[in-house]
């Protein structure tokens, strides 16, 4: 399939192919079509996590160029981060240099800014813990000075940071941006209110979509942070008692939502915490009713994700369809929702 | 609204009202990011008011900075989390002494409109998509009379304020329904640095102090579920 190079100009025309489970049918049409199909009632859960500037340019204990591209905040402060050697998002990650090898301790600097090394995963030696030597009311400033959107080699140019933005965004968590929902503009978001739609968040810290180091893409997703609030755990369950249903717009929602859920058995409530919930084939979802979500390649985590919501048969048609369609794949791309 | 833990991100946080009104909104119980441009002020309005044991942060960056917009709301969310309150107090009157719109250049009328009517727009359209999908938050436009009355040497800073208000009403309009509440406030004469550029003759002794015009704001932000949506307050002085 294509990867959609750069943001278009009218999200609601993006296309949007409807995956009826139940019918077992394939249906085309439009993000603008999503309050004819959704019903009163309904309850669409987005993930609020505005995205950080998480590409960094630096060096190496060594002197040596390097890129840090930071996967989450931890709870204590520091960062966890994939580091690349020389090079930009321009080379696909797969061809990119490796990085110098680091040990805990080693100090990275990002412009005047310096980084210890405070952990090397036993996974790759590429993902790393990172303290950055600022203090915390400078430290997102820093970021914000240093740091780019992550990109990759598909893109037409530079990304800068109002294009990697959900049309909700709050707290910078995200590495990289809940794409899912970003064609949902106001106007429809609105609309589906005033029709009885539930709108609700959570916020997710999405991780990388991919490293190109094998060892590393296998680990994806890794455990990543979120806040579910009591609103929405509410919402939930009002929805469920009549009879509503709960979509879930993008992968990391439904990861929030059935992770939350499955750390309190099967209940959702308020929670802060972390989930290494890992959704494929098999996995029969305790709270989510429906996906709305980007065209994922066949092999992706994501697109194993999709195997939870829908069957092989059906996404198999999807995939062949949205390829003869013409649909568009990554962050600017088009959308499926799986209901 | 009450402001116990609550987000707050204040523009032109580093004098004059600004830093009044965090003052007056940290003490309230709300977690408070000023934004200014001048870094050293702002560091010492934040560590003042968390020597006093309330909650304050510096965020430095020009609100009339596209680049900054992403900054200053990202660094403030992730410094005091989901903002809940955003008031838009930076201001600025363009070069001074005022002059009549015949002497103003083109460009001086350009970057007022930048600071005082497209930087409040930018930060608002990245804050409040997040405040109407919680159903709540409150957005204050810091106006002035000028926005309505038409002095002359004051056109390109009336302009802008008169604008900035209008952007207020429509914000309520289209956002009418989702617990967001906006509003505009006129201060009435303070006795600021930016009163005192503007009119240096003026008698001091006559102005509102900036605290006691914060602390009437911190209580209609309190209020302002019971305010119409999008209305423009005149405060004022009523000693």
């Amino acid at each position: 399939m294509i990867p959609a190079r750069w943001p278009r100009e009218e999200p609601l025309a993006e296309k949007l192919l409807h995956l009826d489970r139940a019918a077992g049918a394939l249906r085309d049409g439009r993000i603008a079509d999503l309050p004819q199909i959704l019903r009163s009632g309904d309850v669409l859960v987005m993930n609020d996590a505005a995205t950080m500037p998480a590409s960094l340019a630096g060096r190496g204990p060594d002197g040596s160029p390097i890129e840090a591209r930071l996967v989450a905040e931890l709870l204590d402060g520091a960062f966890r981060a994939v580091l690349f050697g020389s090079g930009d998002w321009r080379t696909p990650t797969e061809n990119r240099a490796p990085p110098p090898l680091v040990a805990r301790g080693d100090r990275l600097s990002f412009g005047d800014v310096s980084a210890r090394v405070e952990n090397v995963s036993p996974v790759s030696a590429r993902l790393v813990d990172l303290r950055f030597e600022v203090e915390r009311e400078r430290l997102w400033l820093v970021l914000y000075a240093h740091g780019r959107p992550i990109q990759y080699s598909y893109a037409a140019g530079q990304l800068e940071s109002w294009h990697v933005q959900v049309p909700y965004g709050s707290r910078p968590w995200a590495a990289e941006m809940p794409s899912a929902g970003r064609p949902l503009r106001w106007e429809l978001l609105l609309e589906l209110r005033r029709r009885g739609v539930h709108l609700a968040t959570v916020t997710h810290a999405a991780g990388l979509s991919s490293t190109g180091d094998p060892a590393l893409d296998a680990a994806l997703p890794l455990a990543e942070r979120f806040s579910m609030p009591a609103s929405t755990a509410g919402a939930v369950a009002r929805a469920h008692d009549r009879g509503g249903r709960v979509i879930a717009v993008g992968t990391t929602a439904v990861r929030a939502l059935e992770g939350a859920a499955r750390q309190h058995g099967g209940d959702l409530v308020a929670f802060t915490g972390e989930t290494d919930l890992v959704l494929g084939p098999g996995y029969r979802p305790a709270i989510v009713d429906g996906l709305l979500t980007g065209v994922h390649e066949t092999g992706s985590s994501h697109y194993a994700l999709l195997r939870a919501f829908a069957p092989a048969e059906l996404l198999a048609r999807a995939t062949v369809h949205s390829e003869r369609a013409g649909y568009l794949t990554h962050e600017f791309g088009d959308s499926w929702l799986l209901l | 609204m009450d402001l116990e833990g609550r987000g707050v991100l204040i523009t032109g946080g580093s004098k004059g009202l600004g830093a009044a009104l965090a003052e007056e909104l940290a003490r309230a119980g709300g977690r408070v990011a000023i934004v200014a441009r001048g870094e050293s002020e702002l560091r010492r309005v934040a560590a003042r008011i968390r020597a006093a044991g309330h909650e304050a942060y510096a965020v430095p960056g020009d609100v009339a900075d596209k680049r900054a917009a992403h900054a200053i709301a990202g660094a403030a969310a992730a410094l005091v989390g989901p903002i809940d309150v955003l008031v838009h107090a930076a201001s600025t009157l363009g070069p001074v002494p005022l002059r009549l719109l015949l002497d103003t250049e083109c460009e001086d009328l350009e970057q007022v409109l930048q600071t005082n009517l497209v930087g409040p727009f930018r930060l608002t359209k990245i804050v409040a998509g997040s405040m109407a999908l919680r159903g709540s938050g409150v957005v204050v436009h810091v106006s002035s009379d000028a926005a309505v009355a038409a002095y002359p040497r004051w056109g390109a800073y009336s302009a802008s304020k008169a604008a900035q208000d209008h952007l207020n009403r429509i914000w309520a309009a289209e956002l009418m329904t989702t617990g967001v509440h906006f509003l505009s406030v006129d201060p009435g004469e303070m006795d600021t640095e930016m009163h005192a550029a503007a009119m240096p003759e003026a008698d001091r002794r006559t102005l509102a102090p900036p605290d006691r015009i914060a602390a009437r704001i911190a209580r209609v932000i309190a209020g302002s579920g019971r305010i119409e949506n999008g209305a423009r307050l005149v405060l004022g002085d009523d000693r």
